[in-house]
């Protein structure tokens, strides 16, 4: 974890980070961008939004052409490094190609080739990190006013966070603890299930709902199984999934499902005493208030 | 004057092929002291090995030069030859023209030149030779085996077979090692206790071996012949002369503690016999977890509460066995060979996060199999689940756990995999008839006799489904496992909803195999495995002369190859002690007692321990050459600094010799 600027008291704050929000979260993940913001500042972690940031190319660029998937992170990644500072991504889709891009930057002669492209030297010195990892360092007091007791969570990572391992560098592929240990410490339980980082179907909504349906239906009928009262997520494409097809599913597969899917942030706002309203609460699909009432956390 | 013999091999085309022979012979007959010269097809074959010795009596010949391969390959047969025809067989030299000139040149003009170059440096090195003799020494005719799984327990029944004594040493309370943990073997398909426990008593029985259970090796000193020993006799708290192995301790103790033996899947107490038909069948105390050990250490500092003191074994046992005043103890004895047999471990997969890692209870070893399919194992020969004790009907095979997987640094082939799952697949099928299996492989490896049709026969008969392809993920959906994975022959994924999974974990050395062999001074791999001498033609025997490995500390191997290596290496410890005494190899190294000023510089550098320290009669410290170690690497050589030092056969006036020639001085 960088620490950079001067140590002047509690509120200030202390660990500064570059932060590319992505454009997910700027349409339909807002309340992750939102949330972030009130929870990063909460904690005493300021953001610089990157003044320039472009999109990272999703699975759109790399499925069509490997250099456009270079480049277009590349792009951001050159003014975090202009920027000076360790650059903070909420989204796992981000996450995962700047990652990516910085793996296959190490190589000179891609880099060269990249550095061409965007008509400007490029160099691997930055760092790229998920808020997750930045939120849930314990380091960090958490200024927990309202645990979150009773709560079962399931923690649910996806692909692209934890893998491939010798890309992102972060937690462990198979069975990752990182947000499990950070809900504990805002006083929730989190339960213990085996699909934490399989896939959602993703993308593949747009041209095949139906494989969505069976993918996402298979992660949340464990989760429901499992005793689990809401989801925690750390992904904007994995939250579409599994929040917006519900309905889908028991139509489906008749398993009237009634899961609540919340950004991590959201549950560490619920914590640190922010309301419902603040941090979006309103926005998903399967309504979460009826849940956090009945568990008195609202 | 020398009269020299130059002998210039073809090697078939080897070397005739590349180097013009008639040439180099041509020009060796013009060499100084040379008094013939001729060539060969085949110098190493009867006919070229008597044209030698023919020449040698022809033409009075009192040095050898034969020019053909590399003296690693054939200078002992050619000193033999020279010796038949009275000539002492360290007046010959070799100059390597295949290995060094006609594998390694194109140019046929070249490699000519080379050649002639090449001989030249050894005709006048052999002119400077001088006559050697081999020196005799005395040898302990007593065998040292270290392991006693099923290779160890054969070399030791075979060198005591020839009357020579052994001494088995074993880490564990009981010898049986890994084979007593197996059920059944394939692909016969008899029991492994029946096979083996009728071993292990013979060994208990033998007149002629000392079993030394429960015991490890400390520290080895010495060399072929002659080795001292250090060996750590553990304390077992039980005295073996007055136990009779009644059994009355181990069944009132009240202490119960996760069976190594059944690999956690029971339990054993802290008196005990690790299994049924242990050898020697005396308990031994487990000292970390009895209870009145664990007084015995509360009472030294008396800090925290106070345990419970128990001693209840002492108040059964009727022949007052139990001796707590036993100490660790290290013995030292002496032998002439050593056989290491340290056999291996299953590989621990928990590196494996897609399985789980350890984290689900209904995912096991095959090892763990075998002993809930063993009537002797915890279950009594019922495969249960661990979870819940209920009869498993889907039960999913993964091959290739911490095998051929370059991602846990296991490139290798553990070759018995495959084998014993089929076996696994055929007898589960015998003990429940509504089982169904899966099998995940990468390729079915059933090289062996009898081994492709039992591999069929599971697939055939049984009705396992042998689906080629790896596990992505396996995850618990209440209580069965899911298991996800490809079936690539298909091309597509599948889903497995499973009772249990059985992990087919491969082969590792065993935990201490490497510091073994660095007590040993042999050579390991970077897995662990023990390096033989030659992997085809010296299977059994090391770099170090007088130690030999078997079993499958050398390497992945099953039960009939284990026991044919322990009785290869039994017979080679067996030729080495048949003989009343040992000759060394005079090639070593000699002090000139005039100059050397006594720095020991060379005893620093000696890798051997071969430098001892000697007053002589007007009062100097010198260096002096143990003979019988001095391996003549030529180290001391070079280290030493007034020049004293000289390696017989190399010695510095010889090398110089061969420069200056080659520099046309």
């Amino acid at each position: 974890m960088a620490k950079v600027g001067s140590n002047t008291g509690n509120q200030t704050a202390e660990r500064v980070y570059s932060y590319y929000p992505g454009c997910s979260q700027l349409a339909t993940a807002e309340e992750y961008d939102v949330s972030a913001r009130l929870v990063s500042r909460k904690l005493g972690i300021e953001l610089r939004e990157l003044e320039d940031w472009i999109c990272c190319g999703a699975s759109a660029a790399h499925s069509t052409d490997h250099w456009l998937s270079l480049a277009l992170p590349a792009h951001t990644l050159k003014q975090a490094e202009e920027a000076g500072l360790p650059l903070a991504v909420p989204c796992a889709m981000c996450f995962s190609r700047l990652k990516f891009a910085l793996h296959e930057l190490e190589n000179k002669e891609t880099r060269d080739i990249v550095s061409h492209i965007i008509e400007k030297e490029l160099s691997t010195a930055v760092a790229v990190e998920p808020m997750l990892k930045i939120l849930a360092d314990e380091s960090l007091p958490i200024p927990v006013v309202k645990p979150l007791s009773g709560l079962k969570v399931a923690c649910y990572y996806g692909c692209l966070l934890v893998r491939p391992p010798e890309v992102v560098k972060f937690d462990n592929a198979e069975n990752p603890q990182t947000m499990e240990r950070l809900m504990q410490r805002l006083g929730a339980e989190p339960i213990n299930w085996g699909l934490k980082t399989a896939c959602c179907g993703a993308g593949v909504a747009f041209p095949r709902l139906d494989v969505v349906l069976k993918l996402s239906y298979r992660l949340l009928s464990l989760i429901k199984a499992s005793g689990a009262d809401c989801v925690a997520v750390a992904c904007p494409m994995c939250h579409a999934n599994l929040d917006m097809y519900q309905k889908d599913m028991k139509a489906k597969f008749g398993e009237k499902l009634d899961l609540p899917v919340l950004y991590f942030t959201q549950l560490m706002g619920l914590a640190l005493g922010f309301s419902p309203k603040e941090l979006l609460l309103n926005k998903h699909i399967t309504n979460p208030l009826p849940m956090l009432r009945k568990k008195e956390l609202i | 004057m020398s009269r020299i013999g130059v002998f210039i091999c073809h090697c078939g085309t080897n070397i005739g092929g590349v180097v013009n022979v008639p040439e180099v012979v041509e020009a060796a007959r013009h060499m100084p002291l040379v008094a013939f010269a001729d060539e060969n097809k085949y110098t190493c074959s009867e006919v070229g090995q008597s044209s030698i010795r023919n020449a040698i009596a022809e033409h009075k010949l009192d040095r050898v030069v034969i020019a053909s391969c590399s003296p690693r390959m054939h200078e002992n047969t050619f000193r033999r030859t020279v010796t038949a025809a009275g000539i002492n067989p360290y007046l010959l030299e070799m100059a390597n023209l295949r290995e060094h000139c006609s594998w390694v040149h194109s140019d046929a003009r070249d490699a000519t030149s080379k050649a002639i170059d090449l001989v030249r440096m050894a005709v006048s090195k052999v002119a400077r030779h001088e006559a050697l003799f081999p020196k005799q020494i005395g040898l302990t005719k007593r065998a040292l085996v270290i392991g006693g799984g099923v290779t160890g327990i054969q070399a030791a029944l075979d060198i005591a077979a020839s009357g020579h004594e052994v001494v088995l040493v074993e880490k564990e309370p009981s010898i049986g090692g890994r084979m007593a943990q197996l059920d059944k073997t394939f692909p016969t398909l008899d029991c492994s206790a029946c096979i083996l426990t009728p071993k292990m008593v013979d060994v208990a029985q033998h007149p002629k071996i000392t079993l030394l259970s429960y015991s490890e090796i400390v520290d080895v000193r010495g060399f072929v012949g002659n080795f001292e020993v250090d060996i750590l006799r553990k304390a077992k708290l039980v005295d073996y002369e007055k136990c009779t192995g009644c059994g009355l301790c181990w069944q009132a103790c009240p202490e119960k503690i996760p069976s190594e033996f059944n690999l956690g899947l029971g339990h054993r107490t802290a008196i005990y016999i690790p299994f049924a038909q242990a050898v020697p069948n005396k308990p031994v105390i487990d000292i970390a977890n009895c209870r009145y050990e664990n007084y015995r250490r509360w009472k030294e500092t008396e800090e925290g509460e106070e345990p419970p003191q128990c001693r209840i074994c002492e108040g059964v046992c009727p022949t007052e066995a139990i001796d707590r005043t036993q100490q660790d103890e290290i013995i030292t004895e002496k032998f002439g060979a050593i056989v290491v047999t340290t056999g291996f471990k299953t590989f621990d997969y928990s590196v494996y996060g897609e399985y789980g890692g350890g984290r689900y209870p209904n995912v096991i070893t095959s090892l763990q199999l075998e002993r809930l399919m063993s009537a002797a194992g915890p279950t009594e020969g019922e495969v249960l689940r661990p979870s819940d004790g209920t009869h498993p009907k889907s039960v999913v095979f993964i091959q290739c756990v911490g095998s051929r997987d370059d991602k846990v640094n296991r490139p290798y082939c553990s070759k018995v995999c495959c084998m014993y799952t089929a076996k696994h697949a055929i007898m589960l099928k015998e003990h429940d008839p509504e089982v169904q299996c899966y099998v995940f492989y990468i390729d079915i490896r059933a090289g062996g006799k009898d081994f492709e049709e039992f591999a069929r026969r599971a697939q055939d008969e049984t009705g396992a489904l042998y689906l080629r392809g790896r596990v992505s993920q396996i995850y618990q959906q209440g209580d069965k496992l899911m298991v996800l994975g490809e079936d690539s022959l298909m091309g597509r994924p599948v889903e497995i909803t499973a009772d249990l999974v059985v992990l087919a974990t491969g082969m590792e050395p065993s935990e201490n195999a490497a510091e073994i062999a660095q007590t040993l001074n042999i050579s390991y791999n970077t897995y662990n495995f023990l390096i033989e001498a030659h992997p085809k033609l010296r299977p059994v025997e090391t770099q170090t002369d007088g130690i030999f490995v078997a079993g499958a500390a050398v390497g992945p191997r099953d039960i009939p190859e284990c026991v044919a290596h322990g009785s290869a290496a039994a017979v080679k410890a067996v030729a080495l002690l048949s003989q009343d005494s040992l000759t060394t190899d005079p090639l070593i190294s000699v002090v000139d007692p005039m100059k050397c000023v006594g720095c020991f510089a060379c005893k620093e550098v000696c890798p051997f321990n071969a430098i001892e320290e000697q007053v002589t009669r007007d009062g100097r410290t010198i260096s002096s050459i143990n003979e019988s170690v001095c391996k003549g690497c030529g180290l001391c050589v070079v280290a030493c600094r007034p020049g004293a030092i000289n390696l017989r056969g190399f010695t510095n006036q010889q090398l110089l010799s061969e420069v200056l020639t080659l520099v046309g001085r």
